[in-house]
């Protein structure tokens, strides 16, 4: 009798599956590692259509993975299972490839968008890569506090608020290696590229006192969590904070007067991958200026895409200070740089210790 | 006796297991024991024993247990009254309380965020009802709900095929016999659905143990599990191979030592399937 | 009495198990028709939007396709061998049948997480990660569950049956496809189901093995709802629920007639 009922139930199994097999074998032998590229980037970092519309004009199909943090990104690129052709990743994590010899210069000669990156955008990333040979700049910006102004009276302009007991279960804080330890080492005027064991020890300290004040330590869900009013305040990336204000007009960002951080996201040709002229191509494409301006609406953190930015009004620009921040934020801000593997391993050990806490 | 198959069957049988079980764990013992420049050593082994990794499992094994406890405690009287009610193994009222297992893994553990997130479903409830919130999301409690609430079935289901088993007659000879309710409980039923419990614990116990990823979407990166050192030893933070097998050899060790300490009651009578 | 207040007892808990088991689903379900952008757990108004972003979207959808067709696959992979094994280990000695029988208990005593790494460690040594490796890995882990299911009926096998048929002058092929396979079908059909149930469920072993642009339902949903509110994940919860109610509901109702038609006869089925 259960017989029965089984062998029903697998019957109607496999008239699911199997059509779905037929369809598979046939299509998986049109694809060869020609004509695609292996795509790797932080979650939610591109628009879909860019991908579709290369795929439409170049026949060159873009695999698309996501990593959650720079660390996550290099493990798995390192593990090697995967042949990633390109990968857009944070400029310490650059900074480290480069040194180590993992990417392979930019052929510029092929390329005819690449001056839609200004000038100023090249100079910024000569920090990390002399010369401006590896990397193409991508999106840019400053880490801050994204706070609810329902919730918080005053303007939180100093990183101190995220130790107000009042703010107890109402901080979410990023949940990445080295954001982390930005508001303790600038509390206490420390450069946030220090590889002082001690300096490092005692921003420890600060965040474990911290910990219980923490609601979450968070990466992609900041944005959707600080929306959705779960908490106060929050350590985000300018990009995410405009965003969050489209969603939720209480939210504001500031970079606390203490001084913060300057990233620039690029984009690096690994070494191991399979499709050189293809990642060329899609980097190409992704300074051209319609799709520049396409994927700049999508993910909307601030462009280096001159031929994006002259399109945007000066009132946009006054209004949303989060992307468009003012010279006197920058000059407060510092770039991080990669700090070798001795205090890759000493920030490892001192993450897990905040982790186990 | 006829010869019945050849052993050749299980040729192909033997063959994968050889290459996708004992190599890869092989691979683990290797990677193990030595380290990045391929020497031997015992660090990663004995790196269980470093507090941030010992901590970590400390929790692991309580939180597990207290995860097993509480589905076993909720699904054996479930399992007793579903075998009063039900005339077979898939009558519709056993169906229905199997069937959250078809719901994905994590879907089921989205709808705890929804619930418990701090403005979440329960809030909400609790407002109508004129109550105190309270904040459950990212702490020790939402992930025992969530995980507790995911291997359920996989508790309530061996039981209740073991219990199925049991004829009726014994108990109906027991009560006229005159023992009480629980002199048959516990001299009858209990040891005759011994098989089910001990799968479902196990079937509890090995995965909650490992857990990482409900901790991830629960914990809000507060709360930090063994399994969570693992999967950070091999995708995230600063990863290192070789003190992820370590430790990923550790855990394996606890679990089977502990499986072979508690097979000690099972007396290798047959095991009650979930099916 | 006493009874009666034993029973009203074991039925209130019934209704309170289903309930606590029932409310996360329903909630799912119901936010998949909440137009509220930002907080799910207010009422925005009813819409189907979701239902229609989920046709569209791909990346839900290719997920579930790449869950159904690995689960297929490798549950189907998985109980030829395992079915296999079991007949071949009938004429083995003790020792080698005490050795596959230990081997089969390593994925299961192992955690996921275990397994996973394992497999990872392998497909990075000798080859890249592909959709063929996922299907590896699966059937890598589900096949001792159809190996447990098959072998007690296995070892219950009424020999003297199969014995006849050879008597009779069939060939061994031939008495084991009309005599030995319909005995132990239960187990090897509950297995498959077993299996095909653990694989649909899997997250770790996935998420460690996984090809790049590959999702299945597990980890598409992991990596999305970090994103925002992704209603169309709450509207696939409402496909997902019906389909396996549907199949359930339809089965059932089946194997009831069965069940009314064997006691009535008394023919077994």
């Amino acid at each position: 009798m259960r017989l029965v009922f089984i062998k029903k139930l697998i019957a109607l199994i496999l008239c699911i599956v199997c059509p779905f097999w037929l369809v598979s074998c046939g299509k998986s032998s049109a694809e060869n590692a020609e004509n695609q590229i292996i795509v790797f980037n932080y979650g939610d970092y591109i628009d879909r259509d860019v991908l579709d519309q290369f795929y439409e004009e170049t026949g060159i199909k873009v695999v698309y993975e996501e990593f959650l943090t720079p660390e996550a990104m290099y493990t798995k690129y390192k593990n090697g299972t995967v042949k990633y052709d390109l990968i857009c990743c944070s400029e310490y994590m650059l900074d480290k490839m480069i040194k180590d010899g993992e990417a392979k210069e930019v052929d510029f000669s092929s390329m005819k968008y690449t001056n839609n990156i200004g000038e100023n955008f090249w100079q910024f990333a000569e920090k990390f890569d002399a010369g401006n040979k590896y990397t193409i700049p991508y999106f840019w910006g400053t880490v801050g506090i994204l706070y609810n102004t329902e919730m918080i009276d005053t303007v939180p302009d100093s990183w101190s608020v995220l130790w107000d007991k009042n703010f107890k279960n109402n901080i979410i804080m990023q949940n990445s290696v080295r954001d982390s330890f930005i508001p303790p080492l600038i509390l206490d005027g420390k450069s946030i590229n220090t590889t002082d064991e001690n300096t490092l020890r005692k921003a420890l300290e600060k965040l474990k006192e911290q910990k219980s004040l923490v609601q979450s330590y968070l990466v992609d869900e900041v944005r959707d969590d600080m929306v959705n009013d779960q908490a106060a305040l929050a350590v985000i990336y300018s990009g995410e904070a405009s965003l969050a204000n489209e969603y939720n007009e209480n939210l504001e960002y500031v970079v606390p007067k203490e001084g913060s951080n300057i990233w620039m996201d690029s984009w690096i040709i690994p070494n191991g991958g399979s499709n050189y002229k293809g990642a060329v191509k899609f980097l190409d494409f992704l300074c051209r200026d319609d799709i520049a301006q396409k994927n700049f609406e999508y993910v909307y953190y601030s462009t280096p895409n001159e031929a994006v930015l002259k399109n945007i009004d000066e009132e946009e620009k006054e209004d949303d200070n989060a992307i468009f921040p003012d010279e006197d934020i920058l000059e407060r801000c510092e770039m991080f740089t990669y700090l070798g593997v001795e205090a890759e391993e000493l920030y490892s050990r001192l993450w897990k210790e905040l982790k186990v806490y | 006796m006829g010869k019945l198959g050849s052993r050749l069957l299980a040729g192909p049988y033997i063959v994968w297991m050889v290459l996708f079980t004992i190599i890869p764990l092989c691979l683990v013992v290797y990677n193990a024991f030595t380290n990045s420049g391929g020497v031997f050593t015992l660090d990663n082994v004995l790196a269980i024993f470093d507090p941030v990794n010992l901590k970590p499992l400390w929790l692991s094994v309580k939180m597990s247990l207290i995860v097993t406890i509480s589905c076993f405690l909720l699904a054996f009287p479930l399992a007793m009254v579903l075998w009063k009610y039900s005339k077979n193994k898939n009558s519709l009222i056993v169906m229905v309380f199997i069937l959250p297992m078809w719901m994905n893994f994590m879907l089921r553990t989205l709808a705890w965020r929804l619930i418990l997130l701090n403005n979440g479903f329960l809030n909400h409830g609790l407002a109508l009802l004129g109550l105190n919130p309270i904040y459950l999301m990212n702490t020790k409690v939402a992930i025992i709900l969530g995980t507790a609430y995911d291997y359920f079935p996989f508790m309530l289901l061996p039981i209740y095929n073991a219990l199925v088993k049991i004829d009726r007659d014994v108990i109906n000879a027991a009560n006229d016999l005159g023992a009480t309710g629980f002199v048959v409980l516990k001299r009858i039923i209990l040891p005759l659905s011994l098989p089910g419990i001990v799968s479902g614990i196990t079937m509890v116990l090995v995965p909650s143990v490992s857990e990482f990823v409900i901790a991830d979407m629960l914990g809000g990166g507060k709360v930090y599990l063994i399994g969570n050192v693992i999967e950070q030893a091999f995708n995230s933070g600063y990863a290192d191979v070789h003190l992820g097998s370590g430790l990923s050899l550790s855990l394996m060790g606890i679990i089977v030592i502990s499986m072979l300490f508690y097979k000690f009651f099972d007396k290798g009578e047959e095991r009650s399937g979930i099916w | 009495m006493v009874k009666k207040v034993k029973g009203a007892a074991g039925k209130l808990y019934l209704v309170l198990i289903l309930l606590l088991l029932y409310v996360p689903i329903v909630i799912l379900i119901v936010s998949s028709f909440n137009a509220s952008e930002k907080n799910k757990a207010v009422w925005g108004g009813f819409t189907l939007n979701a239902y229609k972003e989920l046709i569209h979207d791909e990346t839900v959808m290719s997920a579930l396709y790449t869950t159904l067709l690995l689960a297929g696959g490798a549950s189907l992979i998985a109980t030829v061998l395992g079915t296999l094994v079991c007949i071949g280990m009938m004429s083995m000695k003790k020792y080698s049948k005490s050795f596959i029988l230990g081997v089969t208990q390593i994925p299961l005593l192992n955690s996921d997480i275990v397994t996973g790494i394992a497999l990872m460690l392998l497909f990075t040594r000798f080859s890249e990660l592909s959709f063929t490796t996922m299907l590896v890995a699966h059937v890598t882990f589900i096949i001792p569950y159809v190996v447990l299911s098959v072998q007690p009926k296995v070892v219950q096998l009424n020999l003297s049956t199969y014995e006849a048929a050879l008597d009779l002058g069939a060939s061994h092929l031939y008495a084991m496809w009309k005599v030995v396979l319909p005995e132990i079908m239960p187990g090897i059909l509950s297995g498959f189901l077993l299996a095909f149930t653990m694989s649909l469920d899997d997250f770790s072993v996935t998420y460690f093995t996984k090809a790049p642009g590959i999702h299945t339902m597990s980890t598409m949903i992991n990596a999305e709802y970090r994103k925002g509110i992704q209603t169309e994940i709450y509207a696939l919860s409402t496909i997902v629920f019906v389909i396996v109610l549907f199949v359930l509901f339809i089965i059932n109702r089946r194997s009831e007639k069965v069940a009314r038609f064997e006691a009535e006869s008394g023919v077994e089925m």
